[in-house]
C-alpha cells in the first residue's frame, strides 16, 4: 500500500499541488484524470522516485520512499513512459528481460528462473506470439503491452503509467485499460496511470484520481457522480 | 549459442591476423626464418631481421590489436551513452581535444621534441595532454547532450569543436618550428609502429585498464538503452555510470590517440559492424563482438598498410577513413529509410 501524508509536489521551489492525503490499495486499477498541467505527470514522477517531494512524504508499506536506496525502489515501482523508445535489434524478450536487471548479476546474464517470469509475462499481457519480434516492428498498442510486461516482469506491488493510452487507437486504448484492469485484480497490484480518455477510465477503472484546482478528489465513478465532483470536472472540460 | 559460435570465429580470424600480422611486412622475410626468430635464434646473415621482428612487428602488431579494441569500444560506449548511432571518438571531436593536448605538448612545450625520440616522461605528458583534452571535450559534449535534445545539432557542435581546437592548432603550428611542425604532422598520419617495444607495456597497461572498466559497464549500458528514466528506474545511478564513461572513453581515446595518432571512423564504424553481424543491441555480447571486430580491422588496416612492400607504409589515417565511410553511409541511409 502507498500513501502520501501531506505531500506538496512540484519542481524547484515551485509547488504544483500541495497538501495531497491519499491510499492507494493493492488490486486496483487507478486513473489519474485532469487537464493537461494541473500536475499528474508531477506526482507520477514524484511517485517513480523521480521528483524530490516538496513537503511530506511518500509510504511504501510504511516506509519512507526518499530512504529507500535505488536497488529497493527498483523493486518497488516499475514504470511504463510516453516517450518512445527505439533501440534497434531489440527483441520484445528481451525488452521484457530488462525489467529483471534489479535482480540479475553483474553482467545481467538472465537465469532459468528469470527467463520463467520473463516468459510468463509476456503470456499475461497477451503477446506470446510476438516475443521474438523486434520492438520497431511493433504497433503502438503492441509496444505499450510489451512495456506493460518488462513492468510485470520487475515484479513491483507498484506500476505507474504516464498517459499508456496516449497513442492508441480505439481499439488498442480499450484492450490496454481492460487489460489493466484484469492484472490488477488478478495479480493484486496497484496500478496507477494518467489519462485523457475521460469515458474509459469512468467505465474501466476501480478508482478515479479527479485532479481539479490545485485539489485532489478521489472515488469510484459511483461516489464521485453522486458528489457532483464528476459533472463540474466534465462540464468544465468539455464545451458540451 | 549461435553468439557464441559467431564470437568463436571472430576471437580465430584475430588469431590468424595477429599471425599474418607478424609474417608480414614492409620487408621481405622468409616465412621459416621469422618463426625461427620467434623461437629465439638469430638468422644467419641478418643481424636486423630479428630487430625488425622483435622490436617491430610484434609491438606494432599488439598495438594494433589494442587500438582497434580500444576505439571500437569507446565508439560502442558513445553510442548508447548519447543515443546516437553516429557518435564516435572522432565524430564528436574527442580525439580533437586530445590533438590539441598533444599539438600544445610538441609544438608548444617540446618545441624541437620528435615523438620518437621523446623518453618515457615526456611521452606520458603526452598521454596526459591528450587525456586532459580528450576528458575536457568529452565533459563540454555531456554537458550539451543534455541541452540539445536533437542528434543532428550534437554531431554539428562536434565538428564546430573539431573546427575550434584545429584552428587553436593552426596558430600553434604557425608559431612553432619546422622540426615541432614536421613531428606532428607525422604523428596525425595515425601509425602502430610508434609505440615501439619500450613503451608498450605503459601502451598495454593504460589500454587494458580502459578496456577492463568498459566490461564493468555492460549492465548499466543495457539498461541505458532504454533512456535515462527506464534505467533509473531499473537501479542504475545514472549519474554515477556517466562519470564513469567520461573517464572510460577519455582514457582509451586519449591513449590511442597520444601513442598512435587520431585514427578516424574505427570507432564509429565497429559497433555498426557487430551489430549487424550479430543482430543484437546487448553490451553482453554486444561488447566482446565490437572489441573483437575492433581488433580485426585494426590489424587488417595495418597489414594494408605495408602494401607498398619497399620498405615504406601507407598511413593508417588513410585506410581507416576509406573502410568507415561506407559504414557510415550506411548506417545515415538506413536511418532515413527508418
Amino acid at each position: 500500500m502507498i500513501s502520501l501524508q501531506n505531500l506538496t509536489v512540484g519542481y524547484g521551489e515551485k509547488a504544483i499541488l500541495s497538501d495531497i492525503n491519499q491510499t492507494l490499495e493493492p488490486g486496483r486499477l487507478v486513473c489519474l484524470l485532469g487537464s493537461n498541467g494541473v500536475g499528474k505527470s508531477t506526482i507520477l514522477r514524484t511517485l517513480a522516485g523521480f521528483l524530490q517531494p516538496l513537503a511530506g512524504r511518500v509510504l511504501f508499506d510504511g516506509k519512507d520512499l526518499t530512504s529507500l536506496s535505488l536497488s529497493q525502489r527498483s523493486k518497488a515501482v516499475s514504470i511504463v513512459l510516453t516517450e518512445r523508445v527505439e533501440v534497434p535489434y531489440m527483441k520484445v524478450a528481451d525488452l521484457v528481460g530488462m525489467g529483471r536487471s534489479p535482480y540479475t548479476g553483474f553482467f545481467g546474464t538472465l537465469t532459468k528462473e528469470d527467463k520463467a517470469i520473463v516468459g510468463e509475462a509476456i503470456e499475461m499481457v497477451g503477446i506470446g506470439n510476438l516475443a521474438e519480434r523486434t520492438i520497431d516492428t511493433l504497433s503502438d498498442g503492441e509496444r505499450q503491452k510489451a512495456f506493460l510486461a518488462k513492468a510485470l516482469a520487475q515484479q513491483t506491488p507498484i506500476i505507474l503509467l504516464d498517459e499508456p493510452t496516449a497513442f492508441l487507437d480505439f481499439h488498442a486504448k480499450i484492450s490496454t485499460l481492460r487489460l489493466m484492469q484484469k492484472l490488477a485484480h488478478e495479480t493484486d497490484k496497484t496500478i496507477l496511470m494518467s489519462t485523457h480518455d475521460v469515458e474509459m477510465s469512468l467505465r474501466l477503472s476501480d478508482i478515479l484520481w479527479i485532479v481539479q484546482d490545485g485539489e485532489i478528489h478521489t472515488g469510484t465513478t459511483a461516489s464521485l457522480t453522486e458528489s457532483g465532483i464528476l459533472r463540474q470536472f466534465l462540464g468544465d472540460e468539455s464545451p458540451l | 549459442m549461435k553468439d557464441k559460435y559467431k564470437l568463436k570465429l571472430l576471437a580465430v580470424l584475430m588469431v590468424l591476423l595477429s599471425i599474418a600480422n607478424v609474417l608480414w611486412g614492409s620487408l621481405d622475410i622468409p616465412v621459416k626464418d621469422v618463426w625461427q626468430i620467434l623461437c629465439g635464434n638469430e638468422i644467419e646473415g641478418h643481424p636486423a631481421w630479428s630487430i625488425i621482428v622483435m622490436q617491430g612487428r610484434v609491438p606494432q602488431m599488439l598495438t594494433a590489436l589494442l587500438t582497434g579494441t580500444a576505439l571500437g569500444t569507446c565508439g560502442l560506449l558513445l553510442q548508447t551513452a548519447f543515443r546516437n548511432p553516429l557518435a564516435g571518438p572522432s565524430i564528436l571531436g574527442i580525439d580533437s581535444g586530445a590533438n590539441l593536448g598533444v599539438a600544445i605538448v610538441l609544438l608548444l612545450l617540446g618545441g624541437t621534441a620528435s615523438i620518437g625520440n621523446l623518453a618515457l616522461g615526456g611521452h606520458l605528458l603526452v598521454v596526459v595532454a591528450a587525456m586532459v583534452g580528450a576528458l575536457a571535450i568529452m565533459a563540454l559534449l555531456m554537458i550539451l547532450s543534455k541541452l540539445l535534445r536533437s542528434q543532428v545539432m550534437l554531431l554539428i557542435t562536434g565538428v564546430i569543436i573539431s573546427y575550434v581546437t584545429g584552428s587553436i592548432i593552426q596558430l600553434l603550428n604557425y608559431s612553432a618550428t619546422e622540426q615541432g611542425v614536421h613531428s606532428f604532422v607525422i604523428w596525425g598520419m595515425g601509425n602502430f609502429a610508434s609505440v615501439g617495444i619500450e613503451r608498450l607495456p605503459v601502451f598495454c597497461a593504460l589500454s587494458f585498464l580502459g578496456l577492463l572498466l568498459a566490461t564493468l559497464l555492460i549492465k548499466p549500458l543495457d539498461a541505458l538503452l532504454l533512456g535515462d528514466r527506464y534505467a533509473e528506474n531499473l537501479g542504475v545511478r545514472i549519474g554515477r555510470v556517466r562519470q564513469m564513461l567520461l573517464l572510460v572513453t577519455g582514457l582509451l581515446t586519449a591513449t590511442t590517440t597520444a601513442f598512435c595518432g587520431p585514427i578516424s571512423f574505427i570507432g564509429l564504424a565497429v559497433p555498426h559492424l557487430a551489430r549487424l553481424a550479430l543482430g543484437t543491441s546487448y553490451h553482453r555480447t554486444l561488447m566482446p563482438a565490437t572489441m573483437l571486430i575492433g581488433a580485426n580491422l585494426a590489424l587488417a588496416c595495418n597489414l594494408l598498410s605495408t602494401l607498398p612492400r619497399d620498405g615504406s607504409i601507407i598511413p593508417i589515417s588513410v585506410i581507416t577513413p576509406l573502410i568507415g565511410a561506407p559504414v557510415v553511409l550506411h548506417v545515415i541511409l538506413k536511418q532515413k529509410n527508418n
